[in-house]
């Protein structure tokens, strides 16, 4: 079976990035480590935040800071009309259907566990089959090997291949009349892989299994429109996104979360209460236990907006040209082979050097003020299929420029002086 | 750049060449597993014991040139010793990564171990030289389970 890819080489169309312009709206960048320039390549970690999104914060506390859904004065207004306007900013950016749609949660990993234990206790039991892939992040196959655990159900795991790309032969032979749910990374937070999601949805909807996918890694650099993907549930986290830690989003299909049971009980997901019984409150509230992340998720909503006045399709067709003139100028470097040669990839660039480990090579890389990320990535299945105790990765964001591939390629020349 | 070389100096990247007693020991006495979560390291570390000293010591595993040079110039210099022995210097290793001595005294107590100082000067890579040495104490403690730099 061939595999089949819904995301396209970003818009050819898609006006290009004016980089210089977008750097000067991320302070950070300014600054130099051991008296060199900040390059940072470490964005599949998380990516700095434009000075839009840290205003977005400093305005919240600074003029409008309250709680919100409770209080009838003013400021509460206030905050309330901000939060829950970014939560339309979410729908939209999603494309889903309604913001009952839309939790806020606080990470793409909050949302994994979510839906585990709120749609996975209620509707999985014994003998029943997750599917995920080979090359999840440990918060993808965790929660599941947790839930596995609590009611007897089995995980089933689609190997890769050599290349980083799920094989959706054997994909196929994993799904079965046992399957009652499958979880897949959009993009792999350690080979940089783009899965076809939509693919991959189709199959397991042919035999009744919902989907949830993973965007930790996909929302900051393709378009996600979670009606084409055709998925049930979408993860993603704000700080990856240009936003603030501590903020993320669970997508879920209304009929599914309707009938979910809370994930927490507390504040603000209850319409009743009394000791005898309680009503739970509505979409996306039942699942909001708690004051929530209230600058967070207005932080996010800036951080969507700015990434909607740059332009996705832009962002990522910028991210592909980097990628692609890294992954040729880093291939000419003696001794580095690159882990993760997926035909579809987006933004991360994982590499060892022959003889020298990826600890070694980020201590080195850092003196020259290049930051990258070195270790399992949180995915050590992925590590051992490679047969590497860990890899070095670089990833872009929209702020990246070809001069700092520059860097990292002569920074990388260091390492192999010290280590002849 | 004079950070960085002290950091890898010829003894150290020599060691992470061709690292010493890097086998599995047959008919140790003493073993333990040692685990740094953070990047992932691993390592085993295999001791043989006679009337309190430490007659043979070895390791196994996968790291960076911090981590295994560190294992390597412990087990060369720790053959010999008795356990007592082991643990002072393990006290003395520790307190120069972690900084907290002087290179004259490093240098005069430790010999060819102070090779390990410019660690003291990278604090995330300073759980990287200490793991083997955390291996070993619980090796000689005949502690089960694994020890982490966590």
């Amino acid at each position: 079976m061939k595999a089949l890819h819904d995301i396209k080489p970003a818009a050819a169309n898609a006006p290009p990035l004016d980089v210089e312009r977008i750097r000067r709206d991320f302070p950070i960048l300014r600054q130099r480590v051991h008296g060199k320039p900040l390059v940072y390549l470490d964005n599949a970690a998380t990516a700095q935040k434009p000075q839009a999104v840290i205003d977005a914060i400093q305005r919240y506390y600074s003029k409008e800071n309250s709680n919100i859904h409770r209080g009838v004065h003013t400021l509460s207004e206030k905050a309330t009309e901000a939060y829950e306007g970014a939560r339309v900013k979410v729908k939209e950016f999603l494309g889903a259907s309604s913001t009952r749609e839309t939790v806020f949660v606080r990470g793409s990993t909050e949302g994994i566990n979510l839906v585990a234990q709120s749609y996975g206790r209620a509707f999985l039991k014994e003998g029943d089959e997750i599917v995920i892939s080979a090359m999840e992040h440990h918060s993808n196959i965790v929660p599941w090997q947790m839930l596995c655990g609590q009611v007897g159900a089995r995980l089933r795991v689609v190997p890769i291949n050599h290349d980083g790309e799920m094989l959706i032969d054997e994909y196929a032979r994993l799904l079965g009349p046992r399957t009652r749910f499958v979880s897949v990374a959009h993009v792999s937070n350690a080979l940089g892989t783009v899965n076809p999601v939509k693919q991959i949805v189709e199959m397991a909807h042919a035999h009744k299994a919902p989907v949830l996918v993973d965007g930790a890694q996909a929302a900051p650099h393709v378009k996600v429109d979670v009606q084409e993907l055709g998925c049930d549930f979408y993860v993603f986290s704000g700080h990856k996104l240009y936003g603030p830690t501590g903020i993320g989003v669970l997508y879920g299909r209304e009929r599914l979360l309707e009938a979910m049971p809370p994930y927490q009980g507390g504040g603000d997901m209850i319409s009743l209460v009394t000791f005898e019984k309680t009503h739970y409150n509505n979409l996306p509230y039942k699942f909001e236990a708690g004051t929530p992340h209230i600058a967070g998720g207005i932080g996010l909503g800036a951080a969507i907006d700015y990434i909607n006045g740059v332009g996705i399709d832009s962002v990522a067709a910028h991210e592909q040209e980097l990628l692609a003139y890294a992954t040729r100028s880093l291939s000419a470097i003696d001794r580095l082979r690159i882990i993760g040669t997926a035909r579809e990839k987006a933004s991360v660039l994982s590499f060892v050097l022959d003889g020298v480990h990826a600890h070694d090579i980020g201590t080195i890389l850092d003196r020259e003020g290049v930051a990258i990320r070195a270790g399992h990535h949180c995915a050590m299945p992925v590590m051992q299929r490679f047969g590497v105790p860990a890899t070095a990765r670089a990833s872009f964001a929209c702020y990246n420029n070809r001069e700092e591939v520059d860097t990292l390629a002569r920074a990388i020349g260091k390492v192999s002086e010290v280590f002849k | 750049m004079s950070e960085l070389s002290d950091l890898y100096q010829e003894v150290i990247l020599d060691h992470n060449r061709s690292p010493r007693n890097f086998k599995k020991l047959e008919g140790a006495d003493r073993k333990a597993e040692g685990y740094n979560p953070l990047c992932g390291d691993q390592i085993t570390v295999y001791v043989k014991l006679e009337s309190g000293v430490i007659s043979e010591v070895s390791f196994q595993g996968s790291g960076c040139a911090i981590s295994k040079a560190s294992a390597s110039m412990m087990t060369a210099s720790l053959k010999g010793k008795t356990v007592e022995e082991a643990d002072a210097i393990f006290d003395r290793v520790h307190k120069m990564l972690t900084g907290g001595s002087s290179p004259a005294v490093d240098a005069e107590e430790l010999g060819k171990l102070a090779a390990l100082s410019g660690v003291s000067n990278f604090p995330a890579r300073v759980k990287c030289a200490t793991l083997s040495w955390h291996t070993l104490r619980s090796a000689l403690k005949g502690e089960r389970g694994v020890a982490s730099t966590e």
